[in-house]
């Protein structure tokens, strides 16, 4: 029988490793809701932000945080960019599986190229530093990244729920026409949540550099897990994704303190297996 | 008289550079390596070794007299591709030599088809001596027949001779194939000798929460870790159990990445196994003083963190000393006359004198024990093999 600061050390790491999930899942999300883009490159893009954070820390001493404030918005430019060109070439939903898989892979063989397929880390004083709640451990870093993922989380919620272009764009996924017709300019719109998409990524890559040891074919370690994250939540819902990220982190977590660690990604996909049997229209 | 023997001592040395030189149509050697993909990170190292290896081949005289060539292919770290791309090495670019990919799972699938169009196949990775039945297979990994059994004892008696062994054993072991069975060996073994084990977990290849499983370590407080690590799984286990402000008291991990683990901050102290480090008495063996300066460079120029020749590097450079050795000693590229003279000979190779005439084509078990100290791998068990004033350091 586990012990009881073992269970509560399993429920922290799970809830914290879900809000990574999460915060890899933010960006998918809307991109697969409201574009109807599954954005297969969105992992390349979060590794890319993680490398270059690497980057810039290791050869030119920035700061993590000063790091995510100039790769941040670059990746909101480089989201623009990456939808003018899907809309150029008309890029459906299923076309983009294709499409963004050969930008993930290409991606992934300009990482290596750039930084040897050779393990990168960024070390700082902050990689194990972790605060004590009585028995209990939390990480820093991995509680910072949590809590940015429910900022985010909630804060994308409020602005889709609440402003005019949130509105505009739920309305242009349920129907585009129906939407045009009432003067919403889907095009302009949809170019900034590709943006915001993007950025997305950059925020996550800063962290994954921080968390984790780098190396490119880390893009296809969340692909599964993330995935699920997406579906569990629902697509284009970002409290969803928050959500389900805690749900997924959990019950790994948990899994592995009582059970058979080999166990949770069994545990983690029948929950999403269930989910789709029992309510098919979430996708 | 004088301006004669010059130019007579001229024209010797030009015909003596040109008979030195490979010439003819090239030796092709086929491999695979797993260039992208999660196990890309340690055959990186392979391909750097290889690649200094044809090199020098051809700065010298070749193979037969012949230049060699290395047709080289990625298998994405995928079982299943490496067994088409040996298929497409042997039957398409018609290789006259194979040289074996990374990795057990790898090395499994290109086996197959070794024995299916019955080629010589040298292998410097390979770690489940007991599954490797094909008669024309040469493994550098010297783990001997029975690494399940016989490197656990190696560690357990390194631990042994300590003024405080361990009385308490955890294991936790990735499921990568040849992980877990000598993770397994491990536990029987420990249990045979009377330590306690408290702790067995395997996880899946590829796992990404290291939270729980570090609490379930923490929670088990062992005087010892097994970690059945490959690549940078024992660096993450450490970094999970580091902010849960534990470190276990020993720590063993058995495949790890080599740089990353001697570098980490976390890792004071770990130990592993190998078959060479860069100190006496290694130093001595064949090819050892001509690979370490150009191995440093080669990975330096690679941007390589750890750029010295240490396990993987130097089963690499067996495998190819092997492979030299069999056609220079028959004077042929026959698959099975390459076979006969290797299993009926040993090779003087950087890693130690390989025979290949026992079980399955195993001879003895050479791996030592070592210890990260100061940032750098060194070996300390057994005494006779450890680097100079070294000693397996206490927790």
């Amino acid at each position: 029988m586990p012990s009881l600061t073992l269970l509560g050390q399993s429920v922290v790491s799970g809830l914290l490793a879900g809000g990574l999930y999460a915060l890899l899942a933010l960006g998918l999300s809307l991109s697969w809701g409201l574009l109807r883009l599954v954005n297969l490159s969105h992992f390349a893009l979060a590794l890319l932000g993680a490398y270059l954070t690497y980057q810039l820390g290791h050869a030119f001493h920035l700061a993590p945080w000063l790091a995510a404030g100039l790769i941040v918005p670059a990746f909101f430019a480089l989201g623009v960019v990456l939808h003018v060109v899907f809309a150029r070439f008309r890029v459906t939903e299923f076309t983009s599986l294709l499409v963004t898989f050969g930008l993930a892979v290409i991606l992934e063989s300009l990482i290596q190229w750039f930084w040897t397929a050779d393990y990168r880390r960024y070390e700082t004083p902050w990689a194990s530093a972790s605060i004590r709640v009585g028995p209990l451990f939390v990480p820093t870093l991995e509680l910072l990244a949590c809590l940015t993922a429910a900022t985010l989380a909630v804060a994308t919620w409020a602005w889709l729920r609440f402003t005019y272009v949130g509105k505009a764009l739920r309305a242009a996924a349920e129907d585009p026409a129906m939407a045009g017709a009432f003067g919403v300019n889907h095009r302009a719109h949809a170019f900034v949540l590709s943006g915001i998409s993007a950025a997305y990524a950059g925020v996550a890559g800063a962290f994954i550099a921080l968390i984790s040891t780098l190396a490119p074919a880390q893009i296809w370690a969340w692909l599964g897990t993330v995935f699920a994250v997406v579906i569990i939540g629902g697509l284009g819902n970002p409290v969803g994704a928050l959500l389900a990220g805690f749900l997924i982190g959990v019950s790994e977590s948990v899994t592995m303190a009582v059970a058979a660690p080999a166990w949770a990604p069994l545990v983690s996909f029948s929950i999403l297996i269930g989910l789709l049997v029992l309510r098919p229209e979430r996708v | 008289m004088v301006r004669g023997a010059l130019v007579a001592l001229i024209l010797v040395t030009f015909a003596a550079t040109a008979l030195a030189a490979p010439a003819g149509p090239p030796i092709r050697i086929g491999g695979t390596l797993a260039l992208t993909g999660p196990l890309a990170p340690t055959a990186l190292l392979h391909k750097i070794a290889g690649e200094i290896y044809v090199d020098e081949l051809n700065k010298g005289h070749g193979l037969l007299g012949r230049p060699v060539e290395w047709v080289l292919l990625d298998d994405q770290s995928k079982p299943d591709l490496t067994r088409s791309l040996y298929e497409k090495l042997i039957t398409v670019d018609k290789v006259d030599l194979l040289m074996g990919p990374y990795a057990t799972s790898g090395i499994l699938a290109a086996m197959g088809v070794a024995q299916r169009y019955q080629k010589v196949f040298p292998h410097h990775s390979f770690g489940m001596p007991h599954l490797a039945k094909y008669e024309m297979h040469f493994p550098t990994a010297a783990f001997g027949p029975e690494p399940n059994r016989t490197v656990p004892t190696t560690v357990f008696d390194a631990l042994a001779a300590t003024s405080n062994p361990p009385k308490t054993v955890a294991i936790v072991t990735s499921k990568f194939s040849s992980a877990q069975f000598q993770s397994s060996g491990a536990k029987e073994v420990a249990e045979k000798r009377g330590l306690k084990v408290v702790l067995y977990l395997e996880y899946e290849f590829g796992n990404r929460d290291w939270g729980a499983l570090a609490a379930r370590v923490k929670d088990a407080n062992p005087d010892f870790l097994w970690i059945g690590v490959l690549g940078l799984d024992g660096n993450q286990m450490l970094e999970a159990m580091k902010k849960l402000d534990y470190t276990p008291p020993r720590h063993f991990h058995l495949f790890p990445a080599p740089g990353p683990l001697a570098l980490a901050p976390d890792a004071k102290n770990a130990l592993s196994v190998t078959v060479f480090e860069e100190h006496p008495p290694f130093m001595s063996n064949a090819g050892a003083a001509k690979l370490v300066p150009l191995f440093r460079e080669r990975a330096t120029k690679a941007n390589v963190p750890y750029p010295y020749v240490e396990t993987q590097v130097a089963g690499s450079w067996a495998a190819w000393q092997c492979l030299e050795a069999a056609v220079t000693a028959t004077k042929s590229l026959d698959d099975k006359v390459l076979a006969q003279w290797l299993k009926k000979n040993r090779v003087d190779t950087i890693i130690g004198k390989l025979r290949f005439d026992g079980p399955n084509n195993y001879g003895d078990d050479l791996f030592r024990v070592k210890q990260v100290q100061d940032g750098k791998w060194v070996v300390v068990w057994p005494r006779e093999f450890a680097a100079p004033g070294a000693r397996l350091l206490p927790p």
